[in-house]
């Protein structure tokens, strides 16, 4: 009895500084909401309130949907992260099995460089990536940003999913060849699906930095056809004037698909760790 | 069909040798158990049968044909693993029958031949789960099932009781005797238990540090083995050494099983003094302390009761010992 009072009062404080933490961590995110509904007077008077009868205003989202382009720019988004998502998860799990898997002369310095993109920010290399993109004909193109993408989340990417493959068990694998499985037949039918939560958890550390990222669209797509959202909410933001309403709706809306994308991945991170823990 | 050759395999990782020149010819339908020290090189060798692992030099031969450049696949073995190594996203039924799909082999004979080997390891209630609804020993039938699906030449079991309780061992070990009979197909087996080796085995290999030490039929490793460690290492509990010089004895080493000390209260070849004693129902153990030989093990028929300190003198039954010179080589002494 006194055993069970103390596991309750250990998970009432554990609740308690869990939704202590959640309501920090959200709370920037809820002032750009509410405010994104209410009119530019009502945001400066009290940044605070609930958008009420008199303050509501759609006039933000009336805006930006005015602006011409929104739509397009999310979509530019979504294929920007979407297509750099899959190329991470894909690219980086193929380098990650090698690596984890077979013995080869300069293995370890082959995962030694391909994890040294983790402590060098790809910033550095900007004038060089642009060069290159002038060079190509790449520039103001979704490509030029997917490839750019790839490399940057190929590292972290590698790195943790090597580290995953390395405790999928051996005999499950070689039971895999003795039964006929191919090498790729083995990559994606027995280790890819063993090591989704891992794919998951490396998707969403991905996926955020790519969504909002301003400074490779600025300088590589700023055309009016491949600007993606982030880039598109900028128009809003002047020197001497700023259109809080339409920033703040911007911003609002570009928080939604980023939130579709977690959840599907986190709900594959939760069944992958309970199915495991079953098994 | 099933014949295994091994002809001077050696395996290297980087600069250690782990596999010593290996020589060993297994008969057609024979059963072989490797045993051996920890690291010794027991899955390796089982591995580069398989075709896991490549050799560094030798030549592996099913059937007399080499195999050392076929795909495990190909070379028509089955293998069973420790950690049974179950598809844990296919259910049982599709573990068993998924070397016969990559082979292309029609559905209607899978499922004829998955629900052979379902029947002959009273699988059927258990065809539709997934490998997470099992028990340990269910797993482990199913990893078995897995193997005779396949109709192989050559089954190799890596130790693959290991992981059960011990009634499910002497169940599983006494199905896998079964199988051998029925399917007389070639099998070879590794295992560190003692009574698996002696009671499964055709035919014993002694393996130490990468090297074969002995290999004969279990009585023979028992009775007449060639030298300090086989001697040490086939037999539980393990053989005594004795102090051969201290007993006027040749060599300089005296081996005794404990089951063949004579012992008695009054007088005998080595005095020692009681420090422990298990009964263990149908029999006694007692650890004797001698001061020239050290610790010995005694081993006696029924219940006996010993006095914690108690002298006994022992003696060796004089057909029953074995002679070692100082390298640990047997001296047959006539
Ligand atoms: N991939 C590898 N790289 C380097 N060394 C290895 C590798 N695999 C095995 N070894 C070494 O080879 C030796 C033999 O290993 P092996 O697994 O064959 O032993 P074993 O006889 O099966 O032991 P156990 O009874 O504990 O299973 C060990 O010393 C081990 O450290
Ligand atoms: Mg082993």
């Amino acid at each position: 009895m006194a055993h069970a009072r103390s596991h309750l009062g250990r998970s009432i404080a554990a609740h308690a500084a869990l939704i202590a933490y959640t309501v920090i961590a959200l709370f920037p995110v809820f002032v750009i909401v509410i405010n994104s509904f209410k009119s530019r007077k009502a945001i400066f008077a009290d940044p605070l309130a609930l958008p009420g009868p008199g303050t509501f205003d759609l006039v933000g989202y009336q805006t930006v949907m005015k602006q011409g382009d929104f739509l397009l720019y999310f979509q530019n988004s979504m294929i920007v992260t979407c297509a750099s998502l899959f190329c991470v998860l894909l690219f980086g799990a193929m380098a990650a099995f090698a690596l984890s898997e077979y013995r080869f002369r300069g293995n370890l310095l082959m995962g030694l460089y391909l994890a040294l993109g983790i402590m060098i920010p790809i910033r550095l290399g900007t004038v060089a990536i642009l060069e290159i993109m002038v060079a190509s004909g790449l520039v103001n193109t979704l490509t030029a940003l997917i490839l750019v993408y790839t490399a940057q989340g190929l590292p972290l990417s590698v790195f943790i999913l090597s580290e995953f493959m390395k405790s999928v068990s051996d005999d499950l694998k070689n039971a895999g060849r003795i039964d006929g499985l191919s090498e790729y037949a083995i990559f994606f039918r027995l280790v890819l699906p063993l090591v989704r939560p891992a794919m998951a958890t490396v998707a969403v550390f991905t996926m955020i930095p790519i969504w909002n990222d301003l400074w490779f669209p600025l300088i590589l797509a700023p055309a009016e056809e491949t600007k993606t959202v982030t880039l598109g909410a900028q128009v809003f933001i002047g020197q001497f004037v700023t259109n809080w309403n339409a920033v703040l709706a911007a911003l609002s809306l570009a928080i939604l698909p980023v939130l579709v994308l977690y959840l599907v991945f986190s709900r594959q991170l939760i069944r992958g760790i309970t199915a495991g823990a079953v098994k | 069909m099933g014949a295994l050759e091994l002809k001077g395999i050696t395996k290297r990782f980087g600069a250690t040798e782990v596999i010593k020149g290996v020589d060993l010819r297994v008969e057609d339908g024979e059963f072989c158990v490797f045993v051996g020290p920890s690291g010794c090189g027991k899955s390796t060798l089982l591995r580069i049968i398989a075709g896991l692992e490549d050799a560094s030099a030798g030549d592996i031969l099913l059937d007399g044909v080499r195999v050392n450049d076929v795909a495990p696949a190909r070379r028509e073995l089955a293998m069973v693993f420790q950690s049974y190594a179950l598809y844990p996203h296919l259910t049982v039924r599709d573990n068993m029958g998924l070397a016969l799909k990559q082979a292309g082999i029609g559905k209607a004979e899978i499922r004829a031949a998955t629900d052979k080997a379902a029947q002959m390891l009273a699988l059927e209630p258990l065809m539709d789960r997934r490998p997470a609804e099992l028990s340990g020993g269910q797993r482990q039938r199913v990893a078995i099932g897995r193997a005779i699906v396949r109709t192989p030449k050559l089954f190799l079991f890596d130790e693959p009781l290991s992981n059960l309780d011990a009634a499910l061992r002497v169940a599983t070990r006494i199905e896998i005797a079964r199988l051998h009979r029925d399917l007389g197909a070639t099998m070879i087996y590794v295992t560190h238990d003692q009574v698996e080796a002696m009671t499964l085995a055709d035919r014993i290999v002694v393996l130490r540090a990468g090297k074969v030490e002995q290999t004969g039929r279990p009585m023979d490793l028992y009775n007449d083995p060639d030298n300090l460690f086989v001697a040490g290492f086939i037999g539980s509990p393990q053989m005594n050494f004795l102090n051969a010089p201290a007993l006027s004895a040749p060599g300089a080493t005296l081996g005794v099983r404990p089951e063949h000390l004579q012992v008695s209260r009054s007088a005998g070849a080595i005095e020692g003094q009681v420090s422990h004693v298990e009964k263990l129902g149908g029999e006694t153990l007692a650890y004797v302390k001698s001061a020239l030989h050290g610790l010995l093990t005694l081993r006696l028929f029924g219940e006996h009761d010993f006095i914690m300190g108690e002298t006994l003198y022992l003696s060796p039954e004089p057909q029953r010992q074995f002679h070692f010179d100082a390298e640990g080589l047997r001296l047959r002494i006539v």
